[in-house]
């Protein structure tokens, strides 16, 4: 005789029994992602695609300068020629809401693992499971609880992308050096104070990777979230793998490639230091400060590569 | 005086049991045999000093010695485990959270070894950042980070960021953050450390200058004697978690408490603390110029005691310079029975005042024909410094 664990038994049973008596629960969740994806979905498509595309060019000027808007406006007439622009706004609707469901969640949740060593100790296992779990797996249950279409796409794929962002907030905020928490904390911050003054500007860094990550990982779902009707460009690269169509496939794949790297590039520049000058409030302020240093009296703004030399 | 910060008997220990360390601390054992028994590490154990208002106190130790586990405890950084640390005649161990906070943005400000300071943040935000969490106003943050920042020498850098700074700069801004909230007590621990020789002597220079502008209470922590010297009023040694030593540094040369100390004091520029007063002797023959004692008596004197020089001074003490028997045997040839001291003097004897330093004793001792007389502040003689006596003080202390 033969012995078998029954453990996909169970999982039968959980899932059969969340059916039956947690129904109100995924209806809620269910309730709640559609509207932030109406809401994202709206606001994308409620702008004439030029004007998206012109924000996206404008938003890379500003971080990456004149050669990446360049590339980014030819990237996108790449899209529209390819006639895969709607399916590509879709696609970004489904990206961003599953990202900022993932950041609503997964940034306190990385903060409270970063300050409490027993809520690491639990959280890290569930974050490997999330992420080596393969995806196909919780497409069935993510199906059956929530139905066929967007919602499920997005909440699977926010289950596979999630654990980036909550792992890189954590060691992000456990780097910071020992010796700022200390200065924070005797120059007399609160809790609250040393977090949002101190240890979240610090990780700064490190958390936008995990957003950068996270984006990535959603859109690497975008085809598998298709399979159960998520639709958008994952939509076409399924459509091109069921009818063998090579071409088809290129063409969604391409849209995917394109989507991926523009994101990538934008969220990168958050991230690293050497663009942190660059928030808008210090734009603003080399702008401000250059009128100023116009003006005869102000001796005040000297340049800071001045300083480091007479520093020796 | 009062003091500004008295510290009596605290104990750090670090570990899960601290109780049960303390125990078998008061009981009488020593810290490696807590440690092997309980695996508790005591930090600091039983330390006692005060802090007088306006004075740089520098805690030295090698590292180990639980000299920055100590000044930690002072802004309760690292809770004392046992005993009281009294801030203005305040136990600020049984302070509430928010007085403990308040504590802090008002009366301590403290400097870290590597800086610490913001990178998302300019200089002059780095500076005004004890104001901003304690609530002020953004002209009023400005302003103030701008007088600290041009008290140490950066107004003009306002607008940079610390990456853009060199060490020694980035120390200055560490220096006026610390300032810029006006605290009464200064934390520093081994606030220069990380400098390079030359920045951190132009930096206990630029201490030295702030402090003479305005006293403050510095706590100073420190691993290098020479530092702890230079800008010391007094020292607190520590070793193994224990307070060995405290006093002014010239206290601590001339009688260090055990070995630990004197090995640190091994290396040290001894010229630099003792003065001549500390070195003279007065095993020399002293003559009274008074009338009765002549030159004739005087050769007499010097000859019994096989002495070459006397050392003349007045009723009152007074220094009046020296004779040698050389001299003397003339004066009387010359004058015969009416010479006085006076005539045997040796030209160009100039007394040492009793405060200055060995390094400055040398050129004079090496050019003085007799050991070199030394005078205290009212000019009434100390005693003599010979070669001899010179070169054995620094053979001791090697």
């Amino acid at each position: 005789m033969e012995f078998k664990l029954p453990i996909g038994d169970w999982a039968d049973t959980a899932v059969l029994f969340l059916l039956d008596h947690a129904q109100w629960l995924f209806d809620g969740i269910d309730l709640a992602v559609g509207a932030v994806a109406d809401g994202v979905q709206t606001a994308l498509t409620a702008l004439p695609g030029v004007a998206l595309a012109a924000i996206v060019v404008l938003i890379g000027l500003w971080r990456n300068g004149w050669r990446f808007a360049l590339f980014a406006a030819a990237a996108l007439l790449v899209v529209a020629g390819l006639g895969m622009w709607h399916q590509t706004v879709d696609t970004l609707a489904l990206v961003l809401t599953a990202t900022a469901i993932a950041l609503v969640v997964g940034v306190p949740l990385g903060i409270v693992a970063a300050r409490n060593d027993r809520v690491e100790t639990v959280v890290r296992p569930a974050l490997d499971l999330m992420q080596t779990m393969p995806a196909f797996v919780y497409l069935i249950p993510a199906a059956m609880l929530f139905g066929l279409g967007r919602v499920p796409g997005i909440i699977a794929t926010i289950i596979f992308a999630m654990p980036p962002v909550v792992r890189l907030t954590s060691l992000g905020i456990r780097q910071v050096p020992h010796e700022l928490v200390e200065a924070g904390l005797a120059f007399g911050c609160t809790p609250r104070q040393l977090l949002f003054k101190v240890q979240m500007p610090t990780a700064l860094p490190s958390i936008m990777a995990g957003i950068n990550q996270t984006i990535m990982l959603s859109l690497s779902m975008v085809v598998i979230a298709s399979m159960i009707g998520a639709g958008g460009v994952g939509n076409e690269v399924l459509r091109g793998i069921q009818r063998l169509d090579i071409g088809l496939g290129v063409e969604g794949g391409l849209a995917v490639v394109i989507l991926a790297i523009l994101l990538d590039r934008i969220t990168q520049s958050f991230g690293t230091t050497d663009t942190a000058g660059r928030s808008p409030r210090s734009v603003l302020r080399a702008l401000l400060s250059r009128r100023l240093a116009a003006q005869p009296k102000d001796g005040a703004h000297l340049s800071p590569t001045h300083g480091v030399t007479e520093a020796g | 005086m009062t003091a500004k910060i008295a510290v009596n008997g605290v104990t750090r220990i670090f570990g899960r049991h601290p109780r049960q360390a303390l125990d078998l601390l008061k009981a009488g054992h020593s810290k490696d045999e807590i440690f092997k028994r309980t695996g508790q590490t005591v930090g600091v154990q039983d330390a006692s000093f005060e802090v007088e208002a306006g004075e740089i106190f520098v805690i030295m130790g090698l590292s180990g010695s639980g000299k920055s586990t100590l000044v930690r405890m002072l802004n309760r950084l690292i809770d004392p485990t046992a005993g009281e640390i009294l801030i203005d005649g305040r136990d600020i161990t049984k302070l509430s959270r928010a007085d403990l906070t308040e504590l802090r943005r008002r009366d301590l400000g403290m400097v870290f070894q590597s800086f610490a300071l913001l990178p998302h943040l300019r200089v002059w935000e780095n500076a005004a950042f004890g104001l901003e969490i304690a609530g002020e106003s953004l002209k009023a943050r400005r302003d103030k980070a701008q007088q600290a920042l041009d008290a140490v020498g950066l107004g003009a850098y306002a607008e940079s960021f610390p990456r853009e700074l060199s060490g020694g700069m980035q120390q200055r801004v560490g220096l006026a953050r610390a300032l810029a909230n006006e605290p009464s007590v200064l934390l520093m621990d081994e606030a220069f450390s990380a400098l390079d020789p030359l920045i951190r002597t132009e930096m206990q220079d630029e201490l030295l200058r702030l402090q003479a502008e305005r006293q403050r209470t510095i706590v100073f922590i420190s691993h290098d004697l020479d530092e702890a010297i230079r800008i010391g009023d007094r020292l607190a040694i520590m070793e193994g978690g224990r307070i060995i030593q405290v006093g002014r540094p010239d206290e601590i040369l001339k009688q260090p408490a055990n070995d630990y100390v004197r090995s640190f004091f091994r290396n040290i520029d001894v010229t630099k603390i003792l003065t001549a007063g500390d070195i003279a002797r007065r095993d020399q023959v002293t003559l009274i110029r008074h009338t009765g004692e002549g030159p004739r008596a005087a050769v007499r004197q010097l000859r019994e005691r096989d002495r070459e020089f006397g050392y003349v001074q007045d009723g009152r003490r007074r220094f009046h310079g020296v004779v040698s028997v050389e001299t003397l045997v003339t004066a009387i040839e010359r004058h015969n029975g009416s010479a006085t001291l006076d005539e045997a003097l040796l030209p160009g004897i100039e007394p040492v005042p009793a405060d200055l330093p060995m390094d400055e004793v040398l050129p004079r001792i090496a050019s003085a024909p007799c050991p070199l007389p030394v005078v205290d502040g009212q000019g009434a003689y100390v005693g003599a410094i010979s070669k001899t006596a010179y070169l054995e003080t620094l053979g001791r202390t090697r």
